[in-house]
């Protein structure tokens, strides 16, 4: 496997190069810029960089504000910040009238350097996905990272984008280019369908190894495109599959597992089985930790996939 | 002088069209609409570059209605200024109709920023008037809020904001009308004293009768000369101004006018007995 990237470290230079070549792109910070790694931006585009200090509301109306003025405002905090902490702001200055502003969620889902739950954005994907006009998206690597906020300045709007804050490999190929509405299959199979997102793609791959060792193929899903989510693909794995598993880095409520679940019992009924935060708080801890307290390994994921698949054959 | 009288006439004909569109839709915030009559007055037709032709004009000055809810005001005057038809009017809070309830930008020409969640306004103008100084404009903005809505943490965070900027091209009205929805902001929440903690917030701070035109033309006058840091003007005003049946009482901020509610606040707006009789008519007739 390639070298660990993590998509955090990456979003000040890709912002910086973006915004080479586009004068209206500018960030504004609420002092997370240190731990976001956006100072390359603030010290390239002094001008460009607003620092609105410990004041994450604010800081979302002055965003709306200069989108206004033909300004494409960047911000960029903890995920918990935006979702609860500014939630009406967001959808009163921002979603409402559409306003072209985007949202970079840091530290999104249980791992956030042992932080806890103060920190961690376990209801951002439920929250932000209620909110109409907004884009949910969350990208698996730093390749698409950078092909997701190359669409999110292109795109008029608002765009809310989770973010993880540790290493992981690179999964999509190097040309991939991403699309709204779009998921990408980064491993084909029959038997069962693994669909996930963000840091989890790499668990969900490796419970695709262990369910190969057992002779089952199984589909892995990166649906990095939340809202909108790609339905077409949701319906062919009902189809062609015997089962999802959906794998959140999130509350089983309202998640990613929600989505899908939504969609399969509108278009195609087939069973599927939630893997995620079970309804409770987080905890500090490191990644490994958390994952095996929450039941979220690629141990659990196979786990989940052999269930669906024996009720499968039971039924 | 005559230009004030047309002002003060502008800001008399505001707060009729308020209670006619109230009566007519029904319900509506009649007491924080009828208390900015002379603020806005002032602002379109005195104090800001607007063009009564193009309501997106790029170089225009920017106004926020963070209180929201005083709607019905801001509806009237862009009915005076002829951005949007006077026969719009009475359209007000139904459900296709561009006028809701709350302000909300990209329905109506003329609104600049969505609110009604109060304490958010204030954020968007520092949004713009940072905006306005990197694209190096000479537009100015101005953002109306509320005592009761000086509740919010967020006006803070903004006030904090804008004297960082040093924008001094954001000038802020304060409707100081001593209510919120249930009762005196005394007694919900004391924010006396209002100057000091503004000024104090490193803000250039006037205060002056929010219902005397002379004494608003002179604080944007002011507001104007002063560089390096923003502008409040704390204009005292009565919440429900002109409604004889709610006038100075929290039962204003949300107002189903009776019809003979309706006649006596037309009368005593100085309507005519021949415009009075065709309004409640045609109410009547839309029962």
């Amino acid at each position: 496997m390639c070298e660990r990237k993590a998509p955090r470290d990456f979003i000040g230079p890709i912002l910086l190069e973006l915004a080479e070549h586009n004068p209206n792109i500018v960030l504004v910070d609420a002092d997370f810029r240190v731990a976001s790694k956006i100072t390359s931006f603030q010290d390239r585009f002094p001008d460009r960089f607003i620092q609105v200090g410990i004041a994450e509301q604010n800081m979302m109306g002055i965003a709306a504000g200069l989108s206004t003025v033909g300004y494409i405002p960047v911000v960029s905090t903890i995920a918990t910040f935006i979702s609860r902490r500014a939630c009406d702001q967001v959808t009163t200055s921002i979603a409402l009238s559409g306003l072209n502003v985007k949202l970079l969620g840091l530290y999104a889902g249980l791992f956030v350097g042992k932080n806890g739950a103060s920190h961690q954005s376990l209801e951002d994907i439920a929250i932000m996905r209620a909110i109409a006009n907004m884009v949910v998206l969350q990208p698996a690597d730093v390749v698409e990272t950078k092909q997701m906020l190359e669409f999110a300045v292109k795109y008029h709007g608002p765009v809310y984008m989770r973010i993880g804050r540790d290493p992981v490999p690179q999964f999509v190929p190097d040309d991939y280019r991403f699309q709204l509405g779009k998921s990408i299959t980064l491993r084909d199979g029959h038997d069962v369908a693994l669909m996930t997102y963000g840091d989890l793609v790499e668990d969900t791959m490796m419970a695709a190894d262990l369910l190969e060792r057992k002779g089952i193929h199984s589909r892995v899903i990166n649906m990095s495109s939340i809202k909108p989510i790609d339905e077409e693909a949701i319906v062919n794995a009902a189809e062609e599959t015997g089962g999802i598993v959906t794998v959140d880095n999130h509350n089983i409520y309202g998640g990613l597992g929600s989505a899908v679940c939504e969609v399969v019992a509108e278009k195609r009924p087939v069973k599927v089985k939630r893997i995620g935060v079970k309804d409770v708080f987080g905890k500090s801890g490191t990644d490994e930790q958390m994952k095996k307290k929450f039941g979220i390994t690629a141990k659990d994921i196979e786990q989940g996939a052999l269930e669906l698949i024996s009720r499968q054959v039971l039924s | 002088m005559n230009d004030i009288r047309k002002l003060e006439d502008i800001a008399n004909r505001v707060r009729i069209n308020v209670v006619k569109m109230i009566a007519h839709s029904g319900i509506g915030h009649a007491g924080g609409a009828s208390s900015i009559a002379e603020i806005l007055s002032v602002l379109y037709f005195r104090e800001m570059n607007i063009d009564p032709t193009n309501p997106k004009y790029e170089d225009r000055d920017r106004f926020i209605l963070s209180k929201g809810h005083g709607c019905p005001a801001l509806y009237a005057i862009f009915a005076e200024i002829g951005f949007i038809p006077e026969s719009l009017m009475w359209t007000l809070h139904s459900i296709d109709s561009p006028l809701q309830m709350h302000p909300e930008l990209g329905l109506c020409p003329g609104i600049e920023m969505s609110t009604g969640a109060l304490g958010q306004g204030l954020s968007a103008g520092i949004g713009m008037a940072l905006g306005a100084r990197m694209r190096k404009k000479d537009f100015r903005v101005y953002v109306l809020i509320g005592d009761g809505e000086s509740n919010e943490g967020q006006i803070w965070e903004a006030a904090m904001s804008a004297a960082k900027f040093k924008l001094d091209n954001l000038v802020v009205i304060m409707d100081k009308n001593e209510f919120s929805l249930s009762d005196r902001t005394q007694e919900v929440m004391p924010l006396e004293p209002m100057t000091d903690k503004w000024a104090s917030f490193g803000w250039f701070v006037s205060e002056v009768d929010g219902h005397a035109v002379p004494e608003l033309i002179q604080a944007f006058e002011n507001a104007r000369q002063r560089k390096g840091k923003p502008s409040i003007i704390i204009a005292h005003t009565m919440k429900g101004r002109g409604i004889p049946s709610v006038e100075n009482k929290a039962e204003s901020h949300s107002v189903s006018f009776t019809v003979d509610q309706t006649s006596e606040t037309l009368y005593a707006l100085g309507c005519s007995r021949d415009e009075v009789t065709r309004f409640i008519q045609k109410i009547e007739e839309k029962k």
